[in-house]
């Protein structure tokens, strides 16, 4: 086995520690920094749709400010958002390295493009279902609780899935600034060492990531559309 | 305001401003609905009727005017307030908007939350519905499962978990098949016998209001143009759109297209007359036609007729061919004008 390892591996069975130890970061990234994600992006995608004009909070004030902050941080790439937030990052976490140093970058960077998600998500509920909620004298809370989410879950499943797999594209890209992680590893051996093996052995990892976020997102996302 | 009054609207105008342009909805719409009985809106689409609908229950506000629900203006109301109203007021819908995640009974319990019912009165409260509105095997069923008139019964029995006083249908049948469309009218019908339940039925087919409605208001460019009750606006329409919508139903209105196309059913010998009578009051029961026959000696063919009972009172007509002679015809069309029925000659020969 360990033969094996050696021989389509030279360079990576060198290293096996450190690789394990940036699959684990990378992990560790995806899941904290996707986790804080989606609950803020939940909440901003839901005063999104119900501040939306005819909605059941509508507020057009609310709407636009959160409307074009999106638009702001999108339109910033995240190689230079990551820069920019250095100093808020160290205030915050600390240090800007590390996978503590990459988590608020991340969250920074993923935030507004997976509200504007959810917020797709949630403006694929019916019209019709928010407005037999208002006339059954249901409240704004729980109009956004029992018919927004509740129907809008097979839909937010199936974009949270998009953005897994955009948040782990992401984690490689913070590798470049010393976070750690499989783009990390890549870059340090695969690109400035040209240790060829370890980009590709890189791309399966991240390629076994994608396929299970995928198959799991496709799975939850039929398990709940009746 | 009589006691007897459930919903009340004065001078209600609604205005939508659409490309910055003004749209008036509504224009100055004023009527009344009685506890216990099914009131029809008819109208062509565009017409205002789903507008009007939506300020019963508040959820459109009337640019001017009031609302009253059982004497209580609903216009200025906060909006907790308001929804304790909506609670009381059901209210089904064209496309039925039935919560898709959720199975019949989640769907019919939906209303029920935060209402502080315990687990079991909700169960016995939904057990009872499904069986009012005979669909007792459906309750683990999702809605993708049923069929559009299931559907809709799951719909009204949502709309009714509250105990509401009354119940809001916009185009409930129209989405539905004539079959189902008439056994929904039934359960309405039934729903407003046993539990004396107020319904407001919005339609632009006049084959419902003629089926279960008591008055009927009928609403062109956001204006009630007629207004009474079934039998009176059906047998005596003043205006033409009522009286298009009274078309649709009736087989009477067949006989200008028979003219027109000089159809031999109605074509003429010299002498004859072809009339259309329509009944016009309850009283007319008596044999009119043999009645003439015999009394003025003239030869009545009826080319065809269409009665309905309405309201429990016969509604429509006869188209019929009179020939004799030409002063036996005068005194027979004389007798039958005075026998309150409207006469109208539609050729002669």
């Amino acid at each position: 086995m360990d033969n094996v390892l050696q021989l389509l591996l030279p360079n990576v069975s060198q290293v096996m520690d450190e690789f394990y130890l940036s699959i684990i970061q990378t992990l560790q990234m995806v899941f904290v920094s996707g986790l804080i994600s989606f609950i803020l992006s939940l909440v901003i995608g839901i005063l999104l749709v119900s501040t939306r004009k005819g909605d059941i909070l509508a507020n057009s004030f609310v709407f636009n400010v959160f409307d074009k902050l999106i638009n702001l941080f999108r339109s910033i790439p995240f190689i230079i958002l990551i820069a920019a937030l250095i100093p808020i990052t160290r205030l915050i976490s600390g240090t800007a390295v590390g996978v503590q140093g990459t988590l608020f970058p991340l969250i920074v960077g993923i935030t507004p493009f997976f509200s504007r998600q959810i917020e797709s998500a949630l403006s694929e509920v019916d019209d019709g279902l928010i407005e037999s909620g208002i006339a059954m004298g249901l409240s704004p809370f729980q109009i956004i609780l029992s018919v927004y989410l509740k129907e809008g879950i097979s839909s937010i499943v199936r974009v949270t899935t998009i953005t897994v797999i955009s948040l782990i594209g992401l984690t490689a890209i913070v590798g470049v600034v010393g976070g750690g992680g499989i783009g990390d590893f890549a870059i340090r051996y695969g690109y400035q060492q040209n240790q060829l093996d370890a980009t590709y052995v890189s791309i399966i990892v991240l390629l076994i990531f994608v396929s299970i976020v995928q198959i799991l997102g496709t799975f939850i996302s039929k398990r709940t559309t009746h | 305001m009589s006691a007897s009054e459930i919903i009340r609207t004065e001078h209600v105008v609604k205005t939508f401003i659409v490309d910055k342009k003004v749209q008036p909805v509504l224009k100055d719409v004023s009527l009344s609905i009685e506890k216990g009985e099914i009131f029809g809106i008819i109208g062509y689409s565009g017409a205002g009727k789903s507008t009007l609908v939506r300020c019963f229950n508040g959820i459109e506000k009337p640019t001017e005017g009031d609302i009253f629900f059982e004497g209580q203006n609903i216009v200025g109301l906060k909006s907790y307030e308001l929804r304790a109203i909506r609670r009381k007021i059901g209210m089904i819908f064209q496309q039925f908007n039935l919560m898709p995640s959720r199975t019949v009974f989640g769907n019919i319990a939906l209303p029920l939350k935060h209402s502080g019912l315990s687990k079991q009165q909700i169960d016995k409260r939904i057990t009872e519905l499904l069986e009012l509105v005979d669909l007792p095997d459906k309750r683990n069923a999702y809605p993708s499962q049923l069929s559009g008139g299931q559907k809709q019964r799951v719909a009204i029995a949502r709309a009714l978990v509250n105990q509401p006083k009354i119940l809001l249908c916009d185009e409930a049948t129209s989405a539905l098949d004539p079959k189902t469309t008439k056994s929904i009218l039934h359960l309405l019908k039934k729903l407003n016998k046993e539990l004396g339940l107020t319904i407001v039925v919005i339609t632009h087919e006049m084959s419902v209001v003629k089926e279960i409605c008591q008055k009927v208001s009928v609403l062109d460019k956001g204006k009630i143009i007629e207004r009474g009750d079934v039998y009176s606006v059906f047998s005596n329409p003043q205006q033409e759109l009522t009286q298009s919508f009274i078309e649709t139903t009736s087989a009477l209105g067949s006989v200008k297209t028979l003219i027109e196309t000089q159809s031999p059913v109605v074509q003429l010998q010299p002498g004859q007359l072809l009339l259309k009578i329509s009944y016009t009051t309850s009283s007319v029961s008596e044999p009119l036609i043999s009645y003439i026959s015999r009394t003025f000696h003239v030869d009545a063919n009826i080319v065809f007729g269409d009665i309905q009972i309405l309201s429990g009172n016969p509604l429509g007509g006869l188209v019929v061919i009179l020939s004799g002679q030409e002063s036996a015809i005068d005194r027979a069309l004389e007798y039958v004008k005075q026998r309150y029925v409207a006469v109208e000659v539609l050729n002669h020969g």
